[in-house]
């Protein structure tokens, strides 16, 4: 069977939580002493009718002010497929929360409450999903049920939307009209809204195409194979003397039994021996999976080094990297503050050399001229780094073009970085 | 394109988890209580690191209160897999004066454990300990990161837990304090059963329906032991019964089970109505008792 990894966005009160329960609960994927929970707690809190939310919003602090603060996962199967949710949350002050469930997800819902329309954080969190490379977003425009299910409404936030997509270059939407609380479009198709013709919200997810590769974001096909070693495996054993593997998983492309290969940074060349998936011999490895690899001589590789086919595309190596980042902390990024930059299994010292602009959310313009970045801001800089890094870019290959940013005095992962090359 | 299944990429995706750890940090260990997440986790570093022995030892923290089951199946693995064994004995805390045994018909040395893990953690100077905790055991859990921090005084804060990006772990941290990482964070209780079924491990024997001596308390079935005290109205019965978790005799609800074997295990899970830990005393404390536990260094 098939996963599907997607996470929730968008802005407070618009009924994310409440909308992965009605998910949940209309799957029949909610055990009778979860959904007791959740009745003697909305109870207990005065609410009239079961508060689903309450099913995703788990600690204290969220079931206390009603929000959700951090990401929340989910597992959910249909007999089509199986399902990891990231339910995140909708508060600016916890984007990096939002930031930190959407990285992993295959597809983004950005949930917009048909009375307010596109709000600052629908825009926030849109603008992020795309940087990250999320290849589907499903915008469920909720709560219709408020806006007596109106055609019109609905097709005004489409507008509105694609004006700002437009502006920010992000393809592959879908609109479903849903109301969470009643479960209209949810999984069953609305009675209440008989111009919509589209698919339910769960017959979506079930049927949009998954590309396993999650490496490959925009392109087509495979792209080059790319192999980050993670461990060096040498058991120095009487019934293993020589054994010599090197641990990692492959991010990309496929590897085989014969391949000519190249391990940078070094440049040096080999041939693959033996691909092995504990005692198992495989005879090729593809994407995500995690595998060892023997080469055909004794050459010196580490924890940080890149594998890649010799006759395939080659990856960047450079120490200067233009990447869109998004802060996270509250001591703001400054031009010529040090940072660990940490790529695939690789770590070097950075340092930020310039903010070529920062996003503004509002008027979707690039703003120039800045000099700091606060908590929650979107931008692209340069850093120069100690060592070269291997890299790709992140629209071809988020494995290698991926970067986070570790502030060292306080060991804090301070911002995430999607590498740029052209 | 590889048409990979849902149990290849979870076990990809943990064995990898398990390799960043061996990387990334100086003294990891694995926290293994006999049960079956805890026996997955084992199976998976072995397959990580094969042909190489699994570079962590195994830590039990142990209650006093087991299953003698628990105890034979733990030293027979050890055994075959050559692996160093280190236990946190409660008892011993209590002796020392460390912790208070509870009293009553509900005391439990549940709780008790955190003291005896974080003195084990700061004894052996563990920089990491590997856990089987799922995210889709319990709504604390479900917020838990894969590398999860703890400060120097073991305590986890739910509330400004760290970014984590992709699948870059950042594992670095000041003296003193330490991580708590959850490798199979993403697995179900039927993705469990469904790869101990396919890598054909060999599971203890409480986990299949046997004859045992029980008592019913608040619509749960415990386990009639000298350790848990008897309420004069609850009558002690012989009933065909199976876990579906294992931990500490006293929280440790049983099912009524005829299910002999891993296919007949997944068939009842399949339709069961109740969660894995709708069996577990120590969840049903309070609304928020595993946040609370967790905040201060439970498992």
């Amino acid at each position: 069977m098939q996963l599907l990894r997607f996470s929730t966005a968008g802005s407070v009160d618009d009924g994310k939580s409440t909308l992965i329960g009605r998910l949940l609960y209309d799957s029949k994927s909610i055990f009778e002493d979860q959904l007791e929970a959740v009745e003697a707690a909305s109870k207990s809190r005065g609410n009239e009718e079961v508060n689903l939310a309450l099913l995703t919003d788990g600690l204290r602090a969220e079931r206390e002010q009603g929000i959700t603060i951090d990401v929340a996962y989910r597992y959910f199967a249909t007999p089509k497929r199986k399902f990891i949710i990231a339910d995140t949350p909708g508060h600016i002050q916890y984007t990096r929360n939002m930031v930190t469930g959407a990285s992993t997800a295959d597809l983004s819902i950005i949930l917009v409450d048909a009375r307010h329309g596109v709000l600052e954080q629908t825009v926030r969190h849109s603008y992020i999903s795309s940087l990250l490379g999320i290849p589907h977003i499903v915008v469920a425009v909720n709560k219709m049920d408020l806006v007596d299910f109106s055609e019109e409404v609905f097709n005004n936030i489409v507008v509105s939307y694609k004006n700002m997509a437009q502006a920010l270059h992000i393809r592959n939407i879908t609109f479903i009209p849903i109301s969470a609380k009643d479960g209209d479009n949810v999984v069953n198709s609305s009675e209440n809204m008989p111009w919509y013709t589209g698919a339910p919200l769960l017959e979506f997810l079930e049927t949009v195409p998954v590309g396993k590769d999650a490496s490959n974001v925009h392109t087509e096909g495979q792209g080059a194979f790319r192999f980050p070693v993670q461990y060096v495996i040498r058991p120095i054993s009487s019934r293993f003397p020589d054994f010599r593997g090197y641990a990692g998983r492959v991010a990309s492309g496929v590897v085989r039994v014969g391949d000519r290969i190249k391990v940078l940074p070094s440049g040096l060349e080999s041939e693959v021996t033996h691909i092995t998936q504990a005692a198992d011999e495989l005879t090729e490895a593809y994407p995500p999976e995690s595998v060892t690899i023997q080469l055909s001589d004794d050459i010196d590789i580490s924890r940080g080094d890149v594998i890649v086919r010799a006759d395939e595309p080659q990856p960047h190596q450079e120490q200067e990297l233009t990447v869109d980042v998004c802060w996270f902390n509250e001591n703001p990024l400054q031009i010529r503050s040090k940072y660990i930059v940490r790529q695939t299994t690789n770590e070097t010292l950075g340092i930020v050399r310039t903010i070529n602009f920062r996003r503004n959310i509002n008027t979707l313009e690039k703003e120039s001229g800045v000099t700091q970045l606060n908590m929650n801001d979107i931008a692209e800089i340069t850093v120069h780094t100690a060592q070269p890094l291997t890299f790709d870019d992140y629209r071809q290959n988020k494995v290698t073009g991926s970067v986070i940013f570790i502030d060292p005095d306080t060991n804090e992962t301070v911002g995430a970085g999607m590498i740029k090359t052209e | 394109m590889s048409n990979i299944t849902h149990l290849k990429e979870l076990e990809s995706e943990s064995i990898y988890v398990l390799r960043e750890v061996a990387a990334q940090f100086e003294r990891p260990v694995i926290l293994f209580s006999g049960g079956k997440d805890s026996i997955v986790i084992v199976h998976l570093a072995y397959k990580a690191f094969y042909p190489a022995k699994i570079p962590f030892p195994l830590l039990h923290i142990d209650t006093g209160h087991n299953f003698q089951e628990t105890i034979d199946y733990r030293d027979a693995l050890v055994n075959r897999l050559g692996a160093e064994l280190i236990v946190g004995s409660v008892q011993e805390s209590i002796d020392t004066g460390r912790v208070k045994e509870e009293t009553g018909y509900y005391a439990s040395r549940n709780k008790l454990q955190t003291t005896t893990l974080l003195d084990t953690i700061d004894k052996y100077h563990f920089d990491a300990a590997i856990g089987g905790a799922r995210r889709d055991e319990e709504k604390a859990r479900a917020k838990e990161r894969f590398f999860s921090h703890r400060d120097e005084f073991g305590q986890w804060n739910p509330k400004n837990q760290r970014p984590e990006l992709w699948n870059i772990f950042n594992g670095k941290k000041a003296m003193g304090e330490h991580f708590r990482v959850f490798p199979i964070s993403n697995w179900t209780e039927m993705d469990v059963w469904q790869y101990i079924l396919q890598e054909k491990i060999e599971m203890p024997s409480l986990y299949f329906t046997h004859e045992r001596r029980v008592f019913e308390r608040d619509g749960q079935w415990l386990a009639a032991e000298p350790c848990i005290k008897l309420k004069p109205t609850e009558q002690v019965v012989t009933k065909q019964v199976r876990c579906r978790t294992i931990g500490d005799i006293t929280c440790t609800g049983l099912t009524l089970s005829t299910a002999h074997s891993l296919e007949d295990i997944i068939e009842e899970i399949a339709a069961t109505r109740v969660t894995e830990r709708g069996g577990r005393a120590d969840d049903k404390r309070s609304e928020t008792s595993m946040e609370d536990r967790k905040k201060a260094g439970y498992f």
